[in-house]
């Protein structure tokens, strides 16, 4: 209730300021927007505590089922705990997870949801394309409504694995969440409460072979999610910018470059000037250029569109999906690329003893394949990392509110969010520029050695001879 | 509450994965062709515009000094040239100055030459005259003497002979 009242205030607020800009100047408004803010946020604390207080019984049937089959578990121990509270604890982490987690629906302050296309594939049953809106997604990005066997939790869409349901569409009742056992390794799994029924679900495939607790199981997504939706967006954004700077050096090739014209010159002369000719020369950049710009660009639009607040705080970069496709790509275009002196460098280093060839030679192939993994992770690690920061700084608005019960608490919480928050959105928008520009940079001295002409490996073999 | 074991962004999802291949691929194609190599092309060609303009500058402003330095060639070989025309107007009018004023001496000598030629013969004529006015007037007087004294034949002979005789006519 007050929580909505007071996210009304502020939008009323800057529905005042933008019909006259001239009131932002006012302090009288200017007071009144923060007061406003601080309120709806240390309210939010509260409201999110009200919320949660309904997955009270998931905790409840969460514990009950472990000490029902299995052996007890850390968090097993927080369960209980949250059940004599009356109060479900704030889970900073699973919170911070949530929010940089890809998901079916686009979520917009808790407000707006934009349902995306579902393109859905079990083997089982074939496919299936709809909206996201069937599950009619509420709090938390949780379904009310199965549809075709699947649920939405937490944003993302699960399959209902007992044969016997069939149902079109169905009501569920809530979700319980378990840890289970499997191969040694604690693996969660996921219940949906539907007509009374606890049905298993299977979550959808993952390709990281069971190594991050996903796998094969029997259906995959191929989804438009919120992520793909943001890419599109940003490519789209990008095109469009680059696409009217190119008109512009076509129709007045020696005039000085305005506005974003100016804005994408600087970036795209530093890329070519520091980046794609000193490690690739001169005579050959020009064939590397676009790929080093697309990673810049894209990579940094990405970075920069996930951290505007209040749209959606989307985690693309951090992503290992996306960051391990470019890095992909990069590996790709690299090796295709390499050399004769670059391969003979990798498996039969010249100028060393044969047992050192060999050894190399080994370190050397490994090496191949650590170059994109180290790309791909120190990407997705990063920006992941970032946005984490920014979701435990909001986290505190929580804890010190104690998930509801203390107005006071979320208010001091809150004022201690705020600066934490800005520093952290001002060291990410660092991290923004400087994750783009490191991607880009070894990827230029990838392909620099790899395509790196003879004479360094002759000097080796002549001061061998 | 939920406790996730599975770091989801971490687990590379399919769906999540050819999309972005997709749209990575297409935007490095598309941008490529349509954006990032026209643009680096177009910066090249502005590059090198700027450069040209600079060099053409620079070698305008050469072509300034070396025609400035041949102009001031030109004043000096002027300036030579005037002096020189100069100095040969002042030794011709030196010239004809000298070589009026020798004329103008010679014709002075001439005139002062034939003056004395001329009073010379005038000098003559009246030596001339003066001589045969003096005989005349000797004879007068001769005839005056003679008819006033004529008294002794012999002494008037003899002294007509010594008139005579002193009349050293030239």
């Amino acid at each position: 209730m007050s929580f909505s009242f007071f996210w009304r205030k502020i939008l009323l607020t800057f529905a005042h300021v933008l019909q006259d800009p001239s009131k932002i100047m006012s302090q009288k408004h200017i007071f009144h927007f923060i007061f406003a803010l601080f309120i709806a946020f240390s309210a939010a604390a509260q409201d999110h505590g009200q919320a949660t207080e309904s997955h009270g019984t998931d905790t409840t049937m969460h514990a009950q089922a472990h000490t029902a089959d299995q052996p007890m578990h850390a968090e097993e121990g927080a369960g209980h705990e949250a059940e004599g509270h009356g109060h479900a604890e704030y889970d900073p982490a699973g919170t911070a997870i949530h929010h940089i987690s890809d998901a079916n629906v686009y979520s917009i302050l808790d407000f707006v949801r934009i349902p995306l296309p579902m393109i859905l594939y079990a083997p089982e049953t074939g496919w299936d394309v709809f909206l996201s809106n069937k599950f009619h997604p509420g709090h938390h990005e949780d379904g009310h409504m199965a549809y075709k066997k699947y649920v939405m939790h937490h944003g993302s869409v699960f399959r209902i694995a007992d044969p016997a349901y069939t149902a079109e569409e169905a009501e569920v009742e809530g979700f319980t969440h378990k840890v289970e056992e499997k191969e040694g390794k604690p693996v969660d799994v996921y219940f949906a409460t539907i007509g009374g029924t606890e049905y298993r679900l299977h979550p959808r495939t993952t390709l990281d072979g069971g190594v991050l607790g996903g796998g094969i199981t029997p259906f995959f997504d191929y989804s438009i999610t919120k992520n793909v939706l943001s890419m599109i967006l940003v490519a789209l954004l990008l095109g469009f910018f680059f696409i009217k700077a190119a008109k512009a050096y076509k129709a007045n090739p020696d005039k000085s470059p305005k506005g974003v014209q100016n804005v994408l010159e600087t970036m795209f002369l530093y890329i070519r000037d520091e980046v794609a000719i000193p490690f690739i020369g001169k005579e050959k950049y020009m064939k590397y250029l676009p790929l080093l710009m697309s990673i810049f660009f894209f990579v940094l639009g990405l970075n920069l569109f996930g951290q505007v607040p209040f749209l959606g705080s989307v985690n693309v970069t951090g992503n290992l999906s996306v960051t391990m496709i470019i890095a992909l790509v990069v590996f790709v275009i690299v090796n295709i690329n390499g050399n004769k002196h670059y391969w003979q460098h990798i498996f039969w280093m010249p100028g060393v003893p044969v047992p050192v060839k060999i050894l190399l030679a080994g370190v050397e192939f490994m090496s191949l394949f650590i170059k994109p993994l180290t790309l791909m992770l120190r990407l997705a690690g990063n920006i992941s990392a970032g946005h984490i920061a920014i979701l435990s700084f909001i986290g505190l608005i929580f804890i010190f509110g104690k998930s509801g019960e203390s107005m006071s608490g979320g208010a001091i919480g809150t004022a201690m969010a705020i600066p934490l928050t800005l520093f952290m959105m001002a060291i990410e928008l660092i991290v923004a520029f400087v994750q783009a520009f490191v991607f880009t940079i070894l990827t230029a001295s990838y392909i620099g050695a790899a395509i790196e002409d003879a004479h360094h490996g002759d000097d080796h073999a002549h001061a061998h001879h | 509450m939920f406790v996730l074991l599975s770091f989801t962004p971490f687990q590379p999802t399919p769906g999540l994965a050819i999309w972005s291949l997709l749209i990575f691929v297409l935007f490095w194609v598309i941008m490529g062709k349509f954006a990032f190599k026209p643009i680096a092309k177009a910066l090249e060609q502005r590059e090198s515009d700027i450069q040209n303009a600079l060099d053409a500058a620079k070698s305008a402003k050469e072509e300034m000094a070396n025609l400035k330095a041949q102009n001031e060639k030109i004043m000096a070989e002027a300036r030579e040239e005037k002096a020189r025309i100069l100095q040969e107007a002042k030794d011709i009018k030196n010239q004809t100055i000298n070589e009026a004023k020798e004329k103008a001496r010679e014709e002075a000598s001439k005139i002062v030459a034939a003056a004395r030629n001329d009073i010379e013969n005038q000098k003559k004529a009246a030596i001339a005259e003066i001589k045969t006015q003096v005989g005349g007037m000797a004879i007068e007087i001769a005839e005056k003497l003679v008819r006033q004294q004529l008294k002794g034949q012999a002494d008037h002979e003899a002294y007509v002979k010594k008139l005579v005789d002193e009349f050293n006519l030239n």
